[in-house]
């Protein structure tokens, strides 16, 4: 948009009006929803789903979800999934070829009957710039996934911006956040203050204005603008983790023989979960299947990891077959090469890997130790 | 004139027979394997024996006996192809806890006469005695990844099984990690995937039962637990399960032996 809409006041009641016109748009919210004690991004029928009185709390290798004082709706940072999931497959099948005597018919699987018209609600900033990056992979004018381009041209973005810090949150360090500028259909600010309990938000779409138009609002005052504001700045201060990106580039590449990798080495499981819940990571697999007949045969692509054994499998040998030479691969991609690949870090400092590396192996810390041993 | 179909073996060695019942339970599959191969050898399915050689032969269980030696030798004559199928045929099975143990200390409390009991010391894996071409991990194996061996070797393609930690299976399948999220320990960043993230779906630990993964570092999790509060009792007894004389985990659980 080019100019510069006011910011608008919704009253916290009618959050689930905005669900609602969401859904009467076309589009299959999905949103954050507590099941069997977890946090999870799934379907969202009504804002009563949402984790209402929640909080989370981070730590290497912990996630703990805890009831908050308050009613907020959005009271917690980012769980393990990531809208990744919903963008780029975990598992998709490609085609499906049918032997017709000596040759055989491929049948594509037409991205149409895959996607859904996602919206997205409660998108966090650093999950934003995340989006943005896989765009810069997925579909960048070279290289396009029309799976992935399909789904994204569909999508609908409902950003709430952060009022406090995760445990392993370093989105400031990145420059990703606690607060999105742009890139989004709509940014949700929640604030609770005594009985009033309000959200402001700033329309980034033409969608985003069209389904704001549909929804009782107001525009929201000075006051209300600055204590959103304070909310989002003292999030910015909470950051439970920080990377320091000066450099960074440089130095991994100066450091690619720093002893350090062994250490880590050591520790590291080679597991991928890392490379699972990370927001950016979009290593795939492509696995061909036969049925016992070979009449019928499907090719399938899954997401993979550079941590497993066949990623860096050639004809003759592996070249990365050690730990370090894989966990060395993947933080020095995501944090140096990435940049040169894209123009941009592969890391937006949401600090899931941190959170969900079953040892407590923290991207930030095992930056600290190579550029404070830095040659 | 009809194509002939290739033959097909599954042999038994010393084992509980859930592999085989895996097959078995194949069901909506049974007929359609049935039409593709002819199957010449399964005593567990039909009294129909026909000699070798065989075109695939699929081994279950642990070689426990002198017998079992000279038999597997025989199986492995007789095959084109040899694929070993489920804990007890390729790391030895549960079967393979005597190993920690005096056998003949065994044998003179169970049995009445224990000289007419031929038992070697160790149950080893298939692999300990013969070429193997490839092994199919799991106790018991899964169904579909049984089918899907037969269908790559029938169709000389590799086989579409991976041998990274149950983890991928996890993430992919949207599951939340029951150790970072409860704090249950879960052998799933050591354990073979293939099983489908089965107990962690149902919100348990894995229990390992698919055996080492393809680069385990059972060391950097075995603290892991013990910062969780497990003794190292707790962490041996962990790795001592179907797959506990697998090397990964044998080193393991010997580690944490007083």
């Amino acid at each position: 948009m080019t100019s510069r809409q006011p910011t608008l006041k919704l009253k916290s009641q009618q959050l689930n009006t905005l669900i609602n016109v969401i859904k009467q748009r076309g589009y299959t919210p999905v949103g954050p929803v507590v099941r069997e004690g977890s946090l999870i991004y799934d379907r969202l029928n009504s804002a009563d789903e949402l984790p209402r009185g929640w909080t989370d709390e981070q730590d290497a290798a912990t996630f703990r979800l805890k009831r908050r004082s308050d009613n907020a709706y959005f009271g917690y940072n980012v769980g393990q999934h990531s809208w990744k999931q919903f963008l780029f497959l975990p598992k998709v099948k490609l085609f499906t070829s049918i032997k017709k005597g000596k040759t055989f018919e491929v049948i594509p699987n037409s991205p149409h009957e895959i996607v859904q018209n996602y919206a997205f609600i409660g998108v966090r900033p650093c999950d934003l710039q995340a989006i943005k990056v896989q765009d810069l992979v997925f579909n960048n004018g070279q290289f396009t996934d029309p799976l992935y381009k399909t789904i994204r041209k569909k999508n609908f973005i409902a950003v709430v911006n952060c009022t406090q810090a995760g445990g392993t949150c370093f989105c400031v360090s990145m420059s990703s956040g606690p607060r999105a500028y742009r890139g989004f259909d709509l940014a949700m600010t929640e604030v609770l203050s005594g009985d009033d309990h309000f959200f402001t938000v700033e329309v980034g779409s033409k969608s985003g204005a069209e389904v704001m138009s549909e929804i009782p609002h107001d525009i929201a005052d000075q006051t209300q603008i600055e204590t959103a504001d304070k909310l989002v700045e003292r999030a910015a201060r909470q950051m439970g983790r920080s990377m320091d990106v000066k450099d960074i580039k440089e130095i991994l590449y100066a450091n690619l023989e720093n002893k350090s990798w062994d250490d880590v080495a050591n520790r590291c499981l080679t597991c991928a979960n890392c490379v699972m819940v990370c927001p950016t990571c979009f290593c795939s697999t492509v696995e061909d299947i036969t049925d016992v007949t070979g009449e019928h045969a499907e090719r399938w692509r899954r997401w993979d990891s550079c941590f497993t054994m066949d990623f860096a499998k050639v004809f003759g040998g592996n070249f990365r077959p050690s730990s370090k030479g894989r966990y060395r691969q993947w933080m020095t991609h995501k944090l140096a090469t990435w940049i040169d690949q894209f123009g941009t870090s592969g890391c937006v400092g949401c600090g899931r890997c941190i959170t969900w590396c079953p040892v407590r192996i923290d991207i930030t810390e095992e930056m600290r130790t190579i550029r404070s041993g830095a040659r | 004139m009809a194509i002939k179909k290739p033959k097909v073996a599954v042999f038994k060695f010393a084992s509980c027979d859930g592999c085989q019942l895996s097959i078995l339970d194949a069901e909506d599959e049974l007929l359609i394997i049935a039409n593709a191969v002819d199957i010449a050898f399964f005593p567990e399915a039909s009294r129909r024996m026909l000699k070798g050689p065989y075109d695939i032969s699929f081994v279950e269980g642990s070689i426990t006996t002198p017998h079992d030696v000279e038999y597997i030798r025989e199986v492995r004559k007789m095959s084109r192809v040899l694929v070993t199928i489920g804990a007890c045929a390729t790391a030895g099975g549960i079967q393979a806890l005597r190993n920690w143990k005096d056998i003949k200390e065994f044998t003179q409390i169970v049995y009445a006469k224990p000289e007419y009991i031929s038992a070697l010391d160790r149950s080893l894996p298939i692999s300990s005695y013969v070429h193997v071409d490839f092994e199919l991990q799991g106790c018991p194996i899964n169904k579909y990844q049984f089918i899907e061996v037969m269908s790559a070797f029938l169709h000389r393609r590799r086989p579409n099984v991976s041998s990274h930690s149950v983890c991928i299976e996890c993430k992919t399948k949207g599951n939340i990690c029951v150790l970072v999220d409860k704090g249950i320990p879960c052998l799933g960043p050591v354990t073979h995937a293939g099983c489908g993230a089965l107990c962690p779906s149902y919100q348990r630990g894995c229990y390992g039962c698919y055996g080492p993964m393809e680069s385990p570092n059972t060391q950097s999790l075995s603290k892991h637990f013990i910062r969780l509060g497990l003794t190292g009792q707790d962490v041996m007894l962990a790795f001592r399960g179907f797959n506990a004389y697998a090397e990964a985990f044998r080193k393991e659980s010997d580690a944490h032996e007083k």
